[in-house]
Formats: structure tokens, sequence, C-alpha cells
């Protein structure tokens, strides 16, 4: 693993994402996430002093819709997927408190 | 000013005894007897709902207060495969918002994923703006007490997707909606340049009139259309010293009311605290911490932070295309904004010499300064117009919790209205009444004087017969008037107000005192 990845932070990104990790997986994700790193490391000898960001590999802008109502779904269709269901609302563990 | 600071003192040091001097001036500094000079700093952070018909990224209705999870679809409930279309019309939005506060706007704009788990964000991030916000460094001027205003910064204002609801009362569980996930959203964020309560309501109710000035926003609070988290700390000079207390985030507030008690209880709290230990509570020391705010108690309360909430992760969101806004676009979307209610006020006051209350009262919206201009307009006297409008229409506007324009008043009624007692043709208590009645019935104010005997009687021959049968029935008084003596003047009196009273007040009292003397001495 390179000094930028260590085990601790793989298992902070881990848990950011939700994902439980093995300690084997640690190991070796940290050491793909290195070369990933490794790879934009070279991408940076680049000059680029005079390309403009880009923030979409597709050349396009002003992709936009029109303020018009469409269909929805129905609530019964919008929970058909879902583990569980109290009422017409989405059903999740109590949380505490209110805000993100 | 000075009576506003003692307001702000008494909150500031409440209970602990001290003898405060308030001082005031522009910055309301706050000084204690101890030589203390405390300076509330407060940012703030106002997110607004943009009304527009459908939500930001996909065409199910952006509508409060239906059946939950009613108007979803793949694309707000965060379905694999589903994509979002940028809303054009939230973008024009947001835009005009921007425009109004005096921002640039970025000739280039992206959105970006801000990722963390909550239940009512389905995607696991939000989509929103990170370093390339639609509009940045403006700046919005607000009134303060006395005719002034002051202008504070805004550093920026994004556009970004609104999350769903959770209910919390149901038993054993919480609840999703997701009919508010993906509804348009502005985070419009300050610069720290208030320095009081009264300027964070001020700031607060200035941004809520713009939004709905620019139809943007119905701004509705019990809606949820407009919430607010100021940054609040002190500025404390003691001793030629400076001390920062520690910033607090009072997150998630919903009221002006709940605004103003956090912040208040907030600069409270903190002046305390920093009094109990000068060198350990402190921005050095403690940094930055987030609050809520208990209604109820009218406190703010620790809340905890999430472990790791700050860590983000923010990149460029790939479904998205970046918004190219021309010099074209953004002329149109400005084009659209007309006047503004400070610039609309500041016109009233020098074109048509209403005074500041006037004024502002009659540009809190837009069409009822558009009534305004337009009887002024059609010919009639501005500063008439504004009085009428003023006692009457506001009267109405209150008893039926409306806008003076909404009350149904027409502008050629005003006018007209206007005209007629400028004219003479009626006075002050017939304009009144006839304010009320046009205004429910949409009839001309000249029918209604004309069918209700409002008009004044300037027929000489009319007033004299009215004189005539006043002498006639009262020979008391006008022998009284006669004799001179202390009772001359009381049945004069007494005479014009039985003439008054013939006429059902449709003479001019001066008309009537001027003929009855000239009867009485023939
Ligand atoms: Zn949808």
């Amino acid at each position: 693993m390179s000094n930028k990845i260590d085990a601790n932070l793989v298992r902070h990104i881990g848990k950011l994402s939700r994902i439980e990790l093995t300690d084997a997986e640690v190991d070796a994700l940290g050491c793909q996430m290195a070369d990933i790193l490794e790879y934009f490391d070279k991408l940076q000898e680049l000059d680029t002093q005079n390309v403009e960001p880009m923030a979409h590999a597709v050349e396009l802008s002003n992709v936009l819709a029109d303020d018009v109502q469409r269909d929805s779904l129905t609530a019964e269709q919008a929970l058909a997927n879902a583990p569980a269901r109290e009422g017409d609302f989405f059903k999740v563990p109590k949380v505490l408190g209110e805000g993100a | 000013m000075v009576a506003q600071v003692c307001n702000l003192w008494l909150l500031v040091v409440g209970g602990t005894g001290l003898q405060p001097v308030a001082v005031g001036g522009t910055n309301e500094k706050i000084m204690t007897d101890n030589n203390d000079n405390v300076l509330p700093i407060i940012g703030m952070e106002i997110h607004v709902e943009l009304a527009t018909k459908t939500k930001i990224f996909c065409r199910c209705l952006n509508r409060f207060g239906d059946p939950p999870n009613t108007h979803t679809c793949p694309v707000c409930l965060g379905m694999p495969g589903s994509l979002p279309v940028m809303n054009k019309k939230a973008v024009e939005y947001s835009m005009k918002v921007g425009l109004a506060l005096n921002c640039t706007i970025a000739g280039r704009t992206k959105w970006d994923r801000k990722n963390y788990y909550y239940p009512d964000l389905p995607k696991a991030y939000q989509i929103s703006q990170y370093d390339m916000p639609l509009a940045s460094d403006g700046y919005l001027e607000i009134p303060l007490e006395g005719d002034t205003t002051k202008k504070l910064r805004v550093l920026r204002a994004h556009l970004e997707e609104d999350a769903g609801k959770n209910v919390h009362d149901l038993p054993g569980c919480t609840g999703v909606d997701l009919n508010r996930a993906g509804v348009p959203l502005l985070e419009i964020v300050s610069q720290p340049d208030m320095n009081s309560v009264a300027e964070v309501t001020g700031y607060a109710r200035a941004m809520q009139r713009i939004v709905r000035w620019l139809g943007v926003s119905e701004a509705n609070m019990q809606m949820g259309h407009m919430r607010f988290e100021p940054n609040i700390n002190l500025h404390i000079t003691r001793d030629g010293k400076i001390y920062k207390t520690p910033i607090i985030e009072v997150k998630n507030l919903n009221s002006f009311r709940s605004l103003e008690g956090a912040v208040a209880f907030e600069i409270r709290r903190q002046y305390e605290l920093w009094q109990d230990d000068p060198d350990g509570f402190t921005l050095e020391k403690l940094g930055k911490q987030n609050r809520g705010y208990d209604v109820d108690r009218e406190q703010t309360v620790f809340q905890r932070d999430k472990e790791e909430a700050h860590d983000y992760r923010y990149f460029p969101d790939p479904d998205l295309m970046p918004v190219v806004v021309s010099s074209d676009w953004r002329d149109r979307v400005a084009g659209e904004i007309g006047e503004l209610p400070l610039a609309r006020r500041e016109r009233f006051m020098t074109e048509y010499k209403l005074t500041f209350e006037e004024a502002d009262s009659l540009t809190m919206d837009g069409p009822t300064g558009d009534l305004l201009d337009a009887v002024v307009e059609a010919g009639a006297e501005a500063k008439r117009c504004s009085k009428l409008l003023m006692s009457r229409g506001l009267a109405l506007a209150n008893e039926k919790n409306c806008t003076i324009a909404m009350t149904g008043i027409k502008a050629w009624q005003l006018a007209d209205l206007a005209k007629m007692q400028d004219g003479g043709d009626i006075n002050a208590t017939a304009a009144a009444k006839i304010f009320d009645k046009m205004t429910a019935t949409g009839d001309s104010p000249a029918d209604i004087a004309q069918a209700d005997g409002l008009l004044i009687v300037k027929d000489d021959s009319q007033i004299e017969k009215w004189i005539d049968d006043a002498i006639a029935a009262n020979p008391q008084a006008v022998a009284e008037i006669a004799q001179g003596g202390k009772k001359q003047k009381k049945s004069f009196s007494f005479l014009v107000g039985q003439v008054m009273q013939a006429s059902r007040g449709a003479a001019a009292p001066a008309d009537v005192q001027k003929q009855l003397t000239q009867k009485l001495a023939e």
C-alpha cells in the first residue's frame, strides 16, 4: 500500500459507503486505490495550464426539459419494491432527531 | 436606534446582574459596564423551495400536502438506470433570484454529488452545486429602523434538490414520503454581515419579499418553502484584546419566530459562556459547532454531530450536462424581472412624494404597487390614492388577510374616487364608504355616490331650501341667534347641524355656514 492510502483510510471510506470490509479486503482495496492514485499522479505530469477544466466527458451542455407535468407512479407502484412499508410510507428504522 | 440596541441588550445580558450601557451606531455595538464590547457576527444560509410546476430532475408534480408517495417516479425514487434531466424553469428562477440579489451569473455551471446516507435521500447523494454555483457575489439591501438601509453581501446562490420527508409520529418506525424528494431548492448563502437580531430577521423577511415579488416561490413558512440556518458568534473586545466565540450554526429553522428566538438565545448563551471562561470558550479552541432549536423551550440545543457528517466526497455528477448561460439568455431573464421592491419604494417616495410608511406598505407585493402606478397613469393624484389605499385598502386587506390588490379594488375605480374627492364632489367619510362598497360590488364610485346620496350638494337653491326648512322648524334657535349673547354660537351650530342632517351629509358645511349667515342677516 502506498503512503497515500493506509488501512484506516480504506476503512473510513468503507464506513462512509456503508460497506463492511474484512482485513483481507482492506489490503486488496488499499492496493487498488493506491494504483488508481498513482495513475492520477502520472496524469498530473501533463501540462494543463491552457486547458479548460472539463466537467463531463461528453461535449454537451444545456440539456434541459420544459416544466411540464408527466405521469408519476401511483403510491402502490412506488412502494412495490420497498422492503417494508407502513401504510403508504416507506418504512425505515426509527430515526432519532431531525436533519441530515 | 438606541432603543433597539437596548432591547437587544436585554436579550444579551438579561439576568446577569450587569449594568448595561447600550451604545448605538451602525454596528449596534453593545457595551457592558466592565467595558466589554460585544459585537454579534451572523451569517445565514436560506433554503428556498422554487415554485416550479414539476420537480428539478423529473416531471413529477411539485406540490405540497398530497397523500404520501403520490408524486414519484424512477428518477426521484433513485431507481438504478434512471436519468435526471434539468428543469429549465428551475434554472431560470434561480437566475432571477441571483440577478435580483445583484449577483454575477456564472457563464458556465455544473452539478455535483454530495454523498451521505439518510432515509429521505433515496440515491444516497444529493445533487447540488459545489465549486461552480449559478450565482455569486451579490448583495441584498434591507430596510432598518428610521428610513435607513444596510447592504448585506450574498456569497453565493446555488441550485440543488430537496430531500423527502421523514415522518416520526408512526409507532416504532419512521415513515418516508418522497413527494418532496427532487423539489428544486435554492440555497442562498450570505456573508457574515449581520450584527443583530433585527438585521437577521430583516434579511430573512426581505428575502421572502423578493422571492415572492419575483414569483419564484410562495415562500410559505408553514409549507416549509423557506428554511433558515444562521451561524452566530461574538467578537468581544475587553481591555483592547479581541476574543471570538465559537461559531454556532443553528440547523433547520422554519419560522421567523424560531429564527429570532434562536439568534437571540445564542447571543446571550455565548456571552455568558465566554464570561465564565474568556480564554477557553473561543473559536480557536472549540471551532464550529451545530445546534438545533427547541421551539417549546425557546432554546438552542446540543446536536450530536454525526461522525464524518461533513465528509461528503463531492464529485461532478456524470448524469447531468453543464449549463451554459449565454448573455442573451441572461438578459432575457433579467428583462422579465422589472422593478424590484426597494427601487420601487424609493421611486414612490421621490416621484409620488409618499412617506416611507406609505411607500413601504404599497410595495409589499407587486400588484398593489402596480395599482398605484395605474391610477396615476389614469390621471389621479398619487398622494390622494395612497391615502385611500392606506386607510380603507389596508383595513380591508387586514380583514380579509390578503394584499391590498387582492381586495378587489380596480385601478379605474380608485382613480375616479380620488378625482371625485379632490374635485370636492364627496367628502372623506363618503369616500371611505364608497371605497368599501365599490370593492365589494365592482360598481363605479359615481354610481354609488349618486345612489346613496353621498355627493356633496353644490346646488345653492337646494341648500337654501334646507336652510329655510331648518329656520321654519326652529324659531327658538333663530330667536336666540337674533338676541346675541352666550347662546348665539350654540344655536347657530345647531341650525347648521339640522341642515347637514337634512342633506344626509351631502352638503359642504362651509357652504351651509355661509348661506345660513346670509339668510339670518336678511
Ligand atoms: Zn419523479
